[in-house]
Order: structure tokens, then sequence, then C-alpha cells
């Protein structure tokens, strides 16, 4: 939102001071990115870091991003915790009563892929996109609460390229992904062997051990 | 899985005339019932007559799950368990699988235990006054609570690097020492964190609000609170003297001098307030374990997979909500056999249906949040 | 600490001979092994002693049958005690405790709902954890689950 960014310079410019030429899509989008109200859909740990985030210290109410335990009244809703196979019917209850449009944060690892219950849980579900389309995910068990300050500016960016016209994006200048296919083909390119880049595999090298790493195989915990 | 009420049954009041008896559902996602709790309430206008709460929205079966991972891998678990005080869960299971294996602990890492855990005391007492104060209407006492727990978090952070899930008890010890100065900060938070407790206990129960709210709320008789295994601040609000750390003592619990705090009328008043005093005992341990502790290993080395003979063992501390106890069983083999996590949460969230009826619909928020559930550790 | 368990066991005697037999150590704590048939009595007579809370109800799946772990403890006594009993497999059947101990309500929900043990007597059995839609006791050993990944084994 270029211009709306820089509204002040703007307005200093004009003469007598009080118009703006923009696009209704523009503007629409400007407003809604500013005021995402959130829906706390808290089960567990990373509901605690979710409060935390709303309160003194880091107090995301200064983004616009205000926690309304309400689906009708919000835009966003932040999956915060572990989703059980119980759970799940009344969290979808709740998106469907979200009005459009909506947009999902997954905070966590559990609502990113099941996170440490993955292997051996028989009741948790691995991961809030198997019912829910989701936006931004954001990692960590549980994610700081910077973390989901820093999803809700990603998904300010994410609602700020949409549309009012339904299924069309303009296009924009963001580094984000605009699609999950895209944001796959972007991590299988950074896990070609010729790249050099941190998800680079790792090459293997015939090298013996040295024997005092041996040795300490029994070590300490 | 459906999420529908049973049916409406039509009754007669005194005088003959249908009343129809009201059935309202609250939650799984509702604010004020602490997480994913879950209550069908019988109404008679607006008098609930029967309250029945469902759990287990949050049940992950982490007791299946320790069954498939070694004794070391069960310790991250146990920090999802009770979210809200993760080092208890920690020390319950560190302790049976050192009873279990015959690890002893060095001197210093039992201060520190004790250090962490009265400061997650604090930590959890705090969540637990807050959201009860911030359930019946009190929001500013909230705020002020959730500062404080945010101190002793930032503590937490500094010490083992994590906010919330610190696997910071291990078996054989602690994880790290602590850093440079760190316990002269819990020395400072501790003398400015009682100045902070009076002034809660001025603003919120004080509050003529608040005694108006709480007093006479959800009244537990105290054979009612032994006979239903009610444990911590709840069975301690209604006068049972029941402390794990003074009447079964473990670790280096008995060289502190402190008092167990209990109420006296087994009221949401009573059960808040011994929470607040609760507090103070523990700055109280925590500046007598500071100034005891000696200089020394914080662990005990051991080898990565840990095979104990086969046997079982059982360890109960003190958590902030209650007796947590931790069952451990073993076949041999590195994997438990068994591990069963006795929850104070889940054994005090069982009261609710004897202490909310005869109560109007708007006092369930008090006792529920005088109960204090966190539903990691109710649901497991 | 074996002597404290010692002492624990003459005092119990003393109370009631009856328990006597049954007492046992293992594994340093006091264990009271009861048949099926006579734990709602021995437990009566318990409560009796001083055994006033019921601080946990659990169950342990081992190959021929199921153990029932009743964990109690007296405040007037100091101390701390376990009592076990086998259920069959076939016909997994246990007396209520509810009435000796109301704690017991929602521990053998949890029994009934993990291991499918049935408790008679129980006024409201049925399951607490999982949807009543779910098949199968997870806490069994021979429960699978599709999701459920096997690591592998550290030998």
């Amino acid at each position: 939102m270029a211009l709306v960014d820089r509204i002040g310079t703007s307005l200093e410019r004009t003469p007598g001071g009080g118009i703006i030429l923009t696009s209704v899509d523009a503007l629409v989008d400007w407003s809604r990115g500013q005021s995402l109200w959130a829906m706390p859909m808290g089960t567990a740990c990373c509901a605690m870091e979710f409060i935390a985030a709303s309160f003194s210290k880091f107090d995301y109410d200064r983004l616009g991003t205000f926690p309304r335990p309400d689906p009708r009244h919000c835009d966003v809703m932040v999956l915060a915790g572990t989703i059980t196979e119980k759970m799940k019917p009344a969290i979808q209850r709740l998106w469907d009563q979200m009005p459009e449009p909506k947009w999902a944060i997954a905070m966590g690892n559990c609502t990113v892929s099941g996170g440490i219950f993955y292997y051996d849980s028989y009741s948790v579900v691995r991961g809030a996109d198997e019912f829910i389309p989701v936006d931004v995910y954001i990692a960590g068990c549980p994610p700081r609460p910077e973390s989901l300050i820093d999803a809700v500016m990603q998904l300010r960016e994410l609602v700020h390229e949409e549309s009012i016209a339904p299924g069309k994006r303009r296009e924009r200048n963001t580094k984000l992904p605009r699609s999950k296919a895209e944001a796959n083909e972007r991590m299988e390119a950074m896990r070609t062997p010729e790249s050099d880049g941190p998800h680079a595999p790792a090459k293997v090298v015939n090298k013996e051990f040295p024997s005092d790493v041996i040795a300490d195989e029994g070590g300490e915990v | 899985m459906t999420l529908e009420i049973e049916s409406k049954e039509a009754t007669h009041d005194t005088d003959g005339l249908p009343v129809e008896e009201l059935v309202v559902n609250i939650g799984p996602s509702h604010p004020s019932t602490h997480g994913v709790g879950r209550v069908v309430v019988h109404l008679d206008g607006e008098v609930m007559t029967h309250v029945e709460p469902i759990v287990g929205y949050l049940h992950r079966g982490i007791e299946k799950m320790s069954e498939n991972r070694t004794y070391l891998q069960v310790v991250p678990l146990t920090d999802r368990l009770d979210y809200v005080g993760s080092m208890y869960a920690n020390w319950a299971y560190c302790r049976a699988v050192e009873r279990l294996a015959g690890i002893s602990v060095p001197e210093r890492a039992e201060y520190l235990r004790v250090i962490v855990c009265e400061l997650q005391r604090i930590a959890s007492h705090m969540m637990a006054l807050g959201s009860a104060a911030g359930d019946t209407g009190a929001a500013t006492m909230f705020i002020y609570t959730f500062d404080e727990r945010e101190r002793i978090i930032e503590a937490f952070e500094e010490l083992c690097g994590s906010r919330l899930t610190y696997n910071y008890v291990r078996p054989g010890g602690v994880s790290f020492d602590v850093p440079e100065g760190w316990l002269d900060n819990v020395l400072a938070f501790c003398a400015a964190h009682r100045d902070k407790l009076t002034e809660m206990d001025k603003l919120f129960f004080g509050n003529v609000i608040a005694k108006g709210r709480l007093k006479g709320i959800g009244v537990l008789s105290a054979e009612d609170a032994v006979a239903w295994g009610a444990s911590g601040p709840v069975a301690r609000g209604s006068g049972v003297n029941w402390d794990l750390r003074k009447h079964d003592t473990y670790s280096v619990y008995p060289r502190f001098d402190f008092d167990v705090p209990t109420g006296s009328n087994g009221d949401a008043y009573d059960r808040g307030r011994v929470r607040l005093f609760e507090c103070y005992e523990s700055c109280r341990i925590i500046e007598q374990a500071i100034s005891q502790m000696t200089e020394g290993p914080v662990k005990t080395p051991l080898p990565r997979l840990l095979r104990p003979a086969p046997g079982e063992a059982y360890s109960h501390i003190e958590s902030a909500r209650g007796s947590l106890g931790v069952y451990v069983v073993s076949d041999g083999t590195p994997r438990p056999y068994r591990m069963h996590v006795r929850s104070p949460a889940f054994c005090n969230l069982a009261l609710l249906k004897i202490l909310a009826p005869g109560h109007m619909l708007a006092d369930l928020v008090a006792v529920m949040g005088s109960l204090d559930p966190v539903f990691g550790e109710v649901d497991r | 600490m074996s002597d404290h368990l010692e002492e624990l066991r003459e005092r119990i005697s003393e109370l009631d001979p009856t328990i006597y037999p049954l007492f046992s150590i293992e594994f340093g704590d006091a264990v009271i092994a009861v048949p099926l048939d006579d734990l709602l009595v021995t437990m009566h007579r318990l409560r009796e002693l001083g055994f006033d809370r019921l601080g946990m109800v659990t169950a342990v799946d081992r190959p021929e049958f199921f153990v029932l772990v009743y964990r109690l403890h007296s405040r007037a006594l100091s101390a701390g005690l376990f009592v076990k009993a086998k259920v069959h497999k076939e016909d997994p059947v246990a007396p209520s405790m509810f009435e000796v101990w109301p704690a017991a309500d929602w521990q053998e929900r949890e029994v009934f709902d993990l291991f499918g043990i049935d408790f008679e007597g129980h006024p409201d059995l049925k399951r607490i954890f999982l949807p009543d839609e779910f098949e199968g006791h997870p806490l069994r050993k021979d429960y699978d689950h599709p999701r459920v990944i096997r690591r592998p084994d550290y030998i």
C-alpha cells in the first residue's frame, strides 16, 4: 500500500490537504489489513503465548489485532494449540460461522503438522490444514509472541494484495509465495543439490571418526 | 462426533405450572472455560440445577505416547501436560524415573528444582488469579498478575531458553546451571513481588465487588474435599491442611521454614486467597533455598538409554494445582511399559458438578476459575 | 524407608488383622494385593482404618490380565499405600469404588475409557476423554492406530 503508507507526506504536498486519489480496491484492502480482529482458537499451550502477545509487554493491539472470542466479529482465526479429533468439529463450526473474507493463522507446531504428537498420538489431528485453509504458519513449540506479531504482519501483506473482486489477486511486489504450491516449489528449489543454501543436503564424507568420538557414545545427557 | 445437547424436559413447578428446563451449552470454545472445557448446564430460571462438565477436547494420549518413546524422550511430553506449570510435571516424572532406576541427584540440582518450581508456583498462581478475576469482570487484576508472570517467564527464558516448555528438570538433575547473576535477579524479583502481592490483595480481594462475586460461592466442605480427592489450594481453601511439601515431604523441603495457608469457608474467595498467600510462602522458600545453596554439580551423568530393572515407581509432588503423581512401570526395556499421570486438575474439576448447582449461571465461571483447571493436564 | 513401611504394616495389622497377609512391600512401596472379589470389602476396611483419600485409580495391561492400581493416602497414619487387584481379560469387570470414595467417579470413567474395564455400581459409566464413536481402548497393548508410527527398537 504504497500510497496510503505515505499518506502523511501525500497530504502535505496537496495544497489545502484534502484529496488523495486511490483505487477502491487498494483502500478496502488497506482498511481490512489494518484491523484484523482475531478469533483466539486457543486449545493448548500456544494459547498462553497468544494471551502473552495481547498483554502489556507485547501488546499486539497496536497492530489493530484485537482478540475477540466471537466468530461473527472476527477476520482471522488464530489456531493456537493442539487440535484433537474430538475438538475438530467445534473448530470447523466456528470457522464456518466466521464471515468472509476470513483468514487463518496456524500458530505452533501442533497446528502446522501435529508437532511433537505427529508420530505417536492416536487422537491428534496432524495439522490444522487438514480441514481449514491456513494462510500463515508459525513454527515453534510454542512460538514466541513476537512470531505471532510477525505472522500478523505477513498476513497483512497477503490481505493487501487481495482484490475485492472474488478470486482475483492484484499483482504486487511481495516476497510472499502466492500459494501453497508455490511455497513448496521454493522449498524444493532450496533443496537442490547444487544449492549451497542453509537447506542444502549434508554432503556425505567417507571419513573415519576419531576414536575419542566413538568412546564418547555413551556419554552423559 | 456431534456437539448436540440433550433434549429439553418439561417439568412442573410447585404451583403445577409447566416450567421448561433450559439446557445451556458452554464451550468447548469459551473464554471463561480456561481452554477447551465444556459444561452443559441445566437451568431452572437462572439457577443451575444440574451441571455436567465434559472433558477430553485436549486428550492427546500422552500416556500411550510415552510407551513408544525412551525414558528420556518422555520428558518433553510432560512439559505439555500442565502448560501453565511445566516444571512440575518434569519434576514428578523425573523423580519417578530416578526412583525406578536408582539415580541419585546432586544437592545443588535439588535446590535448583525447588527454586524453579516455587517460581513456577508463583507464575501459575498469577495466571489462576488473573484469569479467575478476569472472568468475574476484574480485567485490571489480570493485567497486574500477567505482568508478574511475565517477569518469571523472562527469568525462565534466561535459564533454559524457552518461555513455556522448559524441559529443564531431567532425570539425574537439571539441564543447566544458572547463568551468572540469575539468582540475584530472582531475589530482587521476590522482594518486589511481595509488594505487588499486597497491592493485588487490596485491589482484588479487598474490592467489594469481588467479595460480592466470590464469597459464599461454590462452598466445598472439608469432608467433601477429602472424599472427592481434591488437593492443592482447592482442598486447602476448605481448611484441609494437606500439602505434600510438609506432610509427605520430598527433596530438600524439610530444610525450609514455611507455612501452609488454609482457608476456612471453602468458597471461591478463600481458594483464591490461599493462592495469593502461597505466593508469599514461595518467596520465602526461594530466599531460603538461595541462601542455603552451595556450589556443585547439577546433574548425574547418565547413559543415553536408560534401562531400569523391571519394577514400578510412584512419585508425587505438590504442584500449583495439587498433588501431581506420576506412576511409571518398567519391564526392563528402554521404553516405559506404562506411564500414568495422576492429575490434580482432573480430580479438582470433577468437583464442579457438586459445587455449581444451586448458584446462578453467572457464578459458574467464578466456581470454575477458583478450581483453576488446566486442560492439558485434565485431558492429558 | 523400609523401617517406615514395616511400622505401617504393624500399625495396620494391629487395627485389622485380616489385612496383614495381604500386605507386601514391592519396590519400596507398601502394596496390598487383593483378589477381585474381596476388593470392595477390603477398601471399606481400609477407609475405616483412616485411608480417607483415594489418590489415583489406574490400570496396567499385563500379558495375562489387567492390574487395577489404587493409590490411597491417610492423613492420620501419614502414609501412602497401593492396592492392586487382577482383572480377567476376557470379562473385564471390577466393582466401583464410588460408594467408598466419590473421587473414583472420573478416574474410573477414565480407566473404562482407555482400558475398557467395566465398573459395576458406577453411577454414570461412559467414555470421558474420547468421543463415543471411538473404537477400541487405546491403552491396551493390542491397540493399534493407523497413524501411529512405531519407533525403532533401541536395542
